[in-house]
């Protein structure tokens, strides 16, 4: 019982017009085998940005680079510039763990620490230097209620985190994100190991969240990126092949590849 | 129907499982049956807490030994789990690949000394020294503290560094994620995760330091009397029977094996202790 009813609300967004972030002629390269070519793109503020296209083309590589998560991968070099409210992140000036605390990130498949609900979503506070108890309290309140899983958790904060069911360990995630206030988040198929009612209370959600937050996400699922991003990007082999707002790249795609894609006649 | 090959194979780990579990079964008869002569005859209560062991005049109180025991065990843990712990996260998470290729093999090797080693270089090296620290003889239960830590030193790195090993990338890159540095990411959520195993580790180690003997007998001193400080010599369970066994008779040879039924109840409690904490923090 999928349906487009969300469409509309991709149209009022219109509000905010700065740009977030921007990537100027990334190439990236793991070793000698190149991921990413010459990729351009502007992240406008209070939006939400999707990347798509198939398996394999560099969709998770480039949402990496925006928080800097590349750097922990052996080999991996990058050259061109990505800009964070207009500086460049990987400047040598650039401290690596603030820009995270700025640009947060929720992955694939859920990834709570084996510790108590509380302490995970106060784990980024306290990272950042949060140690008074109840300033924690309210932070970890706050988190979880624009996560939207705060009636479900409130009487479980101190109950192990991986005892807790997929759907909710994401939006636990997203809370654990939130709890350092970025200002961008990245989400890589967050919802592609979720069941279809954990799935839809999170695409709620991070409709909701765009309000406050820009939106970075991947997904493999064209209605998803349909239903709730602003933007699209559509990727092969590592390039852009077309980006521009998602409901003419999905109604009036420019490149006949992109059309392919969308229509489900490739890969 | 089971094929005729199946149930061949299925008797051959029967018999193997029969033969583990009549092991232990023989051992627990033969120690609580000669143990438990000793123990009637003496007194439990006496054997236990009586703190004089002189065989010549049928006296036979082993809280000297249970002490001495408890003691080094307790030392080795101090001496060895900081240590252990510590060398294990470096090896899991700092050591660059080239001096892991070159530390590993070295642990490896520290594991498979013959405790008699271990006890000879304590004898010729730790024993003179600590004599001249200390302006004793140097056999202590300092020093067989750090000598049995060192032994347990392999056990707790190897099984903590695996454990560590084990815990899934995706918590190191969460809390990456989140703007925490590679060494707070490693101690407090890497190494918490892996704690279950860790503590595998340190209860291994435990149970290696209690049963040790040779290398305790060469270090301790073997005075069986209630220590009265760290630099006193003392003696251990293990040690007790090794000792005496040789020439032991009657009640005197059948106190050493109750000696020994102590030694195992304490392992027993060491181990259902252990399972018990391991059980608890999987929840
Ligand atoms: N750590 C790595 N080391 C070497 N090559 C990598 C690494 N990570 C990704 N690659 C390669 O880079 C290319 C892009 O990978 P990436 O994960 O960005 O694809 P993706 O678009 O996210 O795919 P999917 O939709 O399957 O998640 C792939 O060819 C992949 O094999
Ligand atoms: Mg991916």
């Amino acid at each position: 019982m999928e349906t487009n009813t969300n469409i509309p609300q991709n149209e009022n967004t219109q509000t905010s017009q700065k740009i977030k972030m921007e990537c100027k002629n990334v190439d990236l390269f793991y070793d000698k085998f190149q991921a990413l070519k010459n990729v351009n793109i502007e992240i406008t503020e209070n939006r939400i940005m999707s990347f798509i296209g198939p398996s394999g083309c560099g969709k998770s590589t480039l949402l990496r680079s925006l928080n800097r998560m590349n750097d922990l991968v052996e080999g991996c070099t990058i050259t061109g510039e990505i800009h964070l409210d207009g500086q460049n992140i990987y400047s040598p000036q650039t401290d690596v763990n603030n820009l995270r605390k700025r640009v947060g990130m929720v992955f694939q498949k859920p990834n709570p620490f084996p510790m108590s609900v509380f302490d995970n979503v106060a784990y980024g506070p306290r990272t950042h230097g949060v140690h008074n108890r109840s300033e924690l309290n309210n932070i970890v309140e706050k988190s979880l209620r624009n996560a939207a899983i705060w009636d479900e958790l409130k009487d479980r904060l101190h109950k192990n985190a991986l005892g807790l069911s997929g759907g909710q360990q994401q939006r636990l995630c997203i809370a654990r994100a939130l709890a350092v206030e970025p200002d961008v988040l990245l989400m890589d198929e967050a919802t592609s190991a979720l069941d279809p009612l954990s799935t839809s209370k999170i695409e709620d959600l991070v409709i909701e969240l765009k309000k406050n937050y820009t939106i970075c996400m991947v997904t493999h699922n064209m209605q998803q990126a349909l239903r709730i991003s602003d933007d699209t990007a559509f990727f092969l082999l590592g390039e852009i092949i077309e980006i521009g707002k998602t409901k003419e790249l999905f109604t009036t795609p420019k490149d006949k590849r992109t059309e392919n894609y969308i229509t489900g006649r490739f890969g | 129907m089971k094929s005729y090959k199946e149930q061949i194979w299925q008797t051959l780990f029967l018999i193997a499982a029969c033969a583990s579990i009549a092991a232990v079964a023989l051992i627990c008869i033969f120690l609580f049956t000669n143990g438990s002569k000793a123990i009637g005859e003496i007194g439990l209560w006496k054997f236990l807490t009586g703190t004089t062991w002189r065989p010549g005049n049928d006296i036979y109180g082993i809280l000297p030994m249970i002490v001495g025991s408890i003691l080094v065990t307790f030392g080795a843990i101090v001496v060895g789990v900081p240590v252990g712990v510590l060398a294990a996260v470096f090896m899991a998470k700092f050591c660059p690949k080239s001096i892991h290729r070159f530390l590993k093999p070295l642990i490896s090797l520290l594991a498979g000394i013959p405790s008699v080693v271990f006890g000879f270089f304590g004898l010729s090296l730790l024993v003179p020294l600590m004599g001249d620290l200390t302006g004793s003889n140097g056999k202590n239960i300092l020093t067989a503290s750090i000598l049995l830590g060192m032994m347990i030193l392999p056990t707790i790195i190897e099984v903590s560094e695996s454990s560590m090993r084990a815990v899934p990338e995706s918590y190191y890159e969460g809390a990456r994620a989140l703007g925490a540095t590679h060494e707070r990411t490693t101690y407090t959520v890497m190494l918490p995760a892996a704690r279950s195993g860790v503590m595998a580790g340190i209860v291994l180690g435990i149970g290696r330091a209690i049963g040790e003997t040779l290398a305790v007998i060469w270090v301790a001193g073997n005075q069986p009397r209630m220590p009265k400080g760290l630099l006193k010599g003392i003696r251990t369970l293990t040690a007790n029977i090794v000792l005496e066994m040789g020439y032991a008779a009657d009640l005197h040879r059948d106190a050493l094996i109750a000696t020994g039924v102590v030694l195992f109840v304490f392992i027993l409690i060491i181990n259902l202790t252990f399972s018990a904490i391991k059980r608890r923090m999987q929840v």
